[in-house]
């Protein structure tokens, strides 16, 4: 008879081979349940039984293997999948990639410990997301709404002011009603540099939210393997703040691109055929087990909503990192970097952006009755615009029609004065007041989208009643 | 019942070790909170199981039940206005916010019967027996059916009243003298066909309101129609709608690896929305069926199938089916999943080589159809499919073209200027558009075909002159090729934008769109006309009709009619004021 849990096993290494360490089973051992692996060293190393049978496991190990020995190695079994032990204490704090204290202060005093894989959300059970969230940011509250418990990921380009949006909205995210219900921020640092993990932390504590934020950071320096593990463990603590605290949380993470390249290597050393430029198959399910943890639950106060950025490789939107992150989340927010060169900032590109949840969130009874039309017709009209642009490389501006040139020129408004915010965050009234001023720059007949009662309405009047 | 002992296990995949005889797709349950399987390799004392759920904390030696049938779900009375997961089993019942893996038993519900037979009558497979409905005096019902494998001599028939849906109300005597006992609702293997009598030609056209689908790419009742798009192009929108307004009697809804708030939508909407033919909430007619991407991937490879069982079961009903499955793309990278884990050789895009006869096998299950109770059934379906990168020419996209008849391709360029529904009108095709153009004909719209032919080449021709314009610029084309590009534009904005969030248009009837075509055309025809006679086609485009035309699919309801008709003095009126001062257009 084998042994349960909780207790050690030495000598029992067979073959490491990159991540992964081979093992005689000495004891009752469930798969995916969690280890820890001890080298001479002394270090700890977490890690989880990959697989099982009669006399072997494989156990993948989430930090890095280096200095272990075949003898001498201990490993002990924990008895249960990886979890995060959790409580409110866990705002303020900043922590590792998996879970342990950064920041020098006390550990966290635990009122429970949960699964860091999370459980499936019952889609019957999940609550429409449809409470507008107002980010002071044009492009974003006018043309492509954030609601709460959704998933917007930001599709930028290295270089680009992604940190910077995603600061912006997390400082500035309210809802209308003016409402004050209790918030918090889970920032999840995913391979990233130490300044500016360190950048974040700052502006997070300028703005001052540190004190109901939790920072996980997983740094440049840290094994890949654990950053796998590092969007989970800050997914549980937002789960545990939204439906045990009731808290309306807002997780960024950055960068998943890091994640992915994460992904390929781990799924490379376990020998798996690879799917599209080296990723794994199954990285769709796996990018959706992480993107589908935001959302709302019937009967529970809090909410998860998601802003995870990701870097584009080469800028190029269809590489699988943006292409299989746009298929499952709910919409993207596109950085353009040629917006970016002319100085705008946020550098959004409107076109490519989306938010598929917006259409619950806005109009009559949630923002403004004109909302849904005016982003309808500006994106209409954007849209026409980039076409004359093209004609008007070819032809030149002489060449156009006078309508034409009425578009070009409400494009270079469009971006100048909607797009670009040099003077800070907008209210939604000051933004669409923005919108519709521009709509008045051209020819009423060009405004198929705007019924005459909008525009007799909104379009012919000045801004005064919003 | 077989039993096996786990020997090895990683991921959704073990192998164990049994003397009894498992057969391939045998549904089993391992450990000891019975997670779902199925069993995908025999070799010698060894099976290898394909986990549906997720199998943390099994350990060697774990036992592995086997269920003695393949995968099989149960059909019956209880499905209508419901949801499930991939592989049937009812997403409700109280305090389960989150779903865990293993045995969830909802307790069978209770429907009132009706009987149909009496002892003595001889019932084939599929003949109805008795009709179910959810309370003794509701007006809707459903048939119960013997399954399509069970024949014999009715001996017992249960009287009228309440019966569990799973209790036995009918029993037969078999050809061998057998008994046969019978339910309201009975199991079937889900990736076995269910007969039928004979299949049937494609006629009537399944109307599905949006008119560039009615009008320009029409799909028959049992016809087979792919959607693809990259992300954002509007595919889910557009079944959803589709699955919203279309004359079916029942929509299977599958939702196959996509979002789990998307699934929670369609539950939040259309309990609310009215069925505009019956008046009663949109979701009696629904089957929702999810798994949503976070769920486990081999559910979802079973889920099509599941989906699809449900649509034939309704089908041999004698009812008109639809099944939407959003999206086909994750169920055949879920094949590739499994495929892969069995060590299988990888093909094109590592989908395993027999991708293409399961598409064919699925795409085939749609038909219209002589049930074996000699009704007229339909099962029609549509399915998304999501091309990595938008790229077309990849093996689900090439090989699901290969076995439908309607391709309808979204392009994200019309998608992003929000130009919905975003379909692409030169890259789509139906071939079902021939066979159909006679019930056109027949519903008094004998132009349809003409109008049809005229809308396509006119789009055609706009992709051609605007190439020409960005080398040369508009002012460049003569008038007859600026008047092309203004028509084309109004076909665009006043007849195939649709927007599916507007309540005046979301839905067009035969008749709207009919008289919607009409008004097109005849505005081509007096354009054509004043331009032939000199007049500038600066001078049409300033006509305040073309605007009423721009916007009458949401400006028009569909029982203003007199509306369109004073829409038509318009028109007339405006033409005939352009040749009025300079008079110099004959009159037509
Ligand atoms: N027919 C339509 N009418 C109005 N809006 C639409 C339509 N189709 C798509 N949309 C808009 O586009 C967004 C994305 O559509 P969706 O169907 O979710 O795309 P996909 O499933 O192809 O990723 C929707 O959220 C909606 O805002
Ligand atoms: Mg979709």
């Amino acid at each position: 008879m084998t042994v349960q849990a909780d207790l050690f096993c030495a000598d029992a290494v067979t073959r490491i081979e990159g991540p992964l360490v081979f093992a005689q089973r000495r004891v009752e051992v469930g798969l995916n349940e969690a280890v820890e692996v001890i080298g001479t060293d002394g270090r700890v190393r977490l890690g989880r039984v990959a697989a099982v049978d009669e006399t072997y496991m494989t156990i993948e190990t989430l930090e890095s293997t280096s200095g272990l020995t075949l003898a001498g190695t201990r490993i002990r079994f924990v008895g249960e999948p990886v979890t995060f032990a959790l409580g409110p204490g866990i705002l303020g704090r900043v922590f590792d990639g998996v879970g342990r204290v950064l920041d020098g202060g006390p550990p966290v005093a635990a009122k429970m410990r949960v699964s860091i894989d999370g459980a499936i959300i019952n889609p019957m059970r999940r609550a429409k997301p449809e409470d507008f969230i107002e980010t002071g940011i044009s492009a974003i509250d006018t043309l492509d709404s954030l609601v709460r418990g959704q998933k917007l990921p930001i599709f930028s380009g290295g270089g680009l002011p992604h940190n910077r949006l995603a600061v912006d909205i997390a400082l500035h995210a309210r809802l209308r009603s003016g409402e004050s219900e209790p918030f918090a921020i889970v920032f999840a640092g995913i391979g990233v540099p130490y300044d500016q993990a360190e950048a974040f932390r700052k502006s997070l504590e300028t703005g001052g939210a540190l004190g109901h934020t939790a920072l996980f950071l997983n740094l440049a320096s840290d094994s890949s393997a654990q950053r796998l593990l590092t969007p989970r463990f800050a997914l549980t603590a937002a789960e545990y703040l939204a439906y045990v605290e009731g808290r309306h949380v807002l997780v960024i993470i950055t960068d998943m691109t890091n994640y992915c390249e994460a992904l390929r290597e781990v799924s490379a050393s376990h020998g798996e055929i690879p799917s599209r430029k080296g990723y794994p198959g199954y990285m769709y399910s796996d990018l959706a087990t992480l993107y589908e943890r935001a959302g709302r639950i019937l009967g529970r106060p809090g909410s998860v909503t998601q802003i995870p950025i990701l870097t584009m490789p080469a800028d190029d939107i269809t590489h699988p990192i943006p292409d299989l992150t746009g298929y499952i989340t709910e919409g993207q927010i596109t950085l353009d970097r040629k917006l970016d060169r002319a100085g705008v900032y946020p550098p959004i590109g409107v076109l490519p952006s989306l938010s598929r949840l917006m259409k619950d969130g806005i109009g009559e009874g949630f923002t403004h009755p004109d909302h849904p039309a005016l982003a309808n017709q500006l994106y209409a009209a954007y849209a026409r615009t980039m076409g004359v642009r093209l004609l008007a490389g070819v032809v030149g501006a002489e060449g156009l029609t006078p309508t034409d040139r009425l578009f070009l020129e409400f494009g270079k408004q469009f971006e100048s004065r909607f797009v670009a915010q040099p003077e800070g965050s907008r209210t939604l009234e000051e933004s669409m007041a923005v919108g519709w001023e521009l709509l008045r720059g051209l020819p009423e007949t060009e405004l198929a989208r705007l019924s005459d009662e909008q525009i007799k309405r909104y379009l012919r009047k000045p801004a005064a009643d919003g | 019942m077989n039993e096996a002992a786990i020997r090895w296990i990683s991921g959704p995949v073990l192998r164990a070790v049994t003397r009894d005889p498992f057969r391939i797709h045998e549904a089993v349950q391992v450990g000891p909170k019975g997670v779902l399987g199925e069993v995908i390799r025999l070799n010698g004392e060894e099976i290898t199981v394909q986990l549906f759920e997720d199998g943390t904390g099994l350990k060697p030696g774990d036992p592995v039940h086997g269920q003695a049938a393949p995968l099989s779900v149960r059909l019956g009375p209880g499905l209508l206005g419901n949801i499930f997961d991939g592989l049937l089993r009812s997403l409700g019942g109280e305090g389960r916010d989150f779903l865990l893996p293993g045995r969830f038993v909802l307790p069978a519900g209770r429907f009132h019967l009706t009987p149909l037979v009496a002892p003595g009558r001889i019932l084939k497979g599929g003949d109805p027996f008795a009709e179910a409905r959810h309370h003794p005096d509701a007006h809707t019902f459903q048939l119960c059916l013997v399954p399509p494998d069970r024949a014999g001599e009715v001996v017992t028939m249960a009287s009228r009243g309440e019966y569990a849906d799973d209790e036995t109300v009918l029993t037969l005597r078999d050809g061998q003298g057998r008994s046969v006992e019978v339910a309201m609702s009975h199991a079937w293997p889900v990736r076995t066909p269910r007969p039928v009598a004979r299949r049937l030609p494609a006629d009537p056209p399944l109307l599905t309101g949006q008119r560039i689908l009615d009008c320009l790419f029409p799909v028959a009742r049992g016809g087979k129609a792919m959607v693809p798009g990259g992300f954002g192009t509007g595919k889910t929108v557009l079944l959803e709608t589709i699955a919203k307004w279309c004359d079916a009697e029942v929509i299977v809804y599958l939702g196959c690896g996509e979002r789990g708030n998307e699934m929670a939508g369609v539950l939040d909407e259309f309990p609310r929305l009215e069925d505009p033919k019956t008046g009663r909430p949109l979701m009696e007619r629904m089957v929702v069926i999810a798994n949503t991407s976070n769920m486990p991937v081999a559910a979802r490879e079973a889920s099509v199938y599941t989906g699809i069982t449900v649509a034939e079961y309704f089908r041999d009903q004698g009812l008109r089916v639809a099944l939407m499955a959003d999206s086909t793309s994750r169920w055949a990278e879920a094949l590739r999943e499994v495929s892969g884990r069995l060590g299988e050789l990888p093909g094109e895009g590592g989908y395993p080589a027999y991708l293409s006869t399961r598409l064919a096998e699925f795409y085939e299950r749609a038909a219209r159809v002589t049930t074996l109770a000699g009704k007229n059934g339909s099962l029609t379906v549509m399915g998304a499919v999501s091309p990595p990168s938008s790229d077309f020419s990849e093996p689900v996209t090439i090989h699901t073209k290969r076995y439908v008849r309607n391709f309808w391709a979204l392009d994200r360029k019309r998608a992003q200027a929000r130009f919905y529904p975003a379909i692409d009108p030169i890259a789509s095709y139906s071939e079902d558009a021939d066979v159909l153009a006679l019930w056109w004909s027949k519903q008094g719209a004998p132009a349809w075909t003409e109008q049809r032919r005229r809308f396509l080449t006119l789009l055609e021709e706009q992709i051609r002159l605007e190439r020409m314009a960005r080398i040369l610029g508009k002012d460049a084309l003569p008038p007859g090729q600026q008047l092309t590009l203004l028509c084309a534009e109004l076909v665009n904005d006043g007849f195939l934008r649709q927007s599916a969030f507007s309540v005046k248009d979301r839905y067009a009837s035969p008749r709207k769109q009919t008289r919607m075509m009409g008004l097109l055309t005849r505005f081509m025809d007096r354009a054509e006309a004043a331009v032939n006679a000199g007049i500038a086609v600066e001078r049409i485009a300033a006509l305040p009709v073309l605007r009423r035309l721009q916007r009458m699919g949401e400006d028009i309801a569909e029982e203003e009619y007199d509306r369109f008709d004073a829409l038509e003095q318009m028109l007339e009126a405006d033409f005939g004021a352009l040749s009025g001062p300079s008079g110099e257009e004959k009159p037509s």
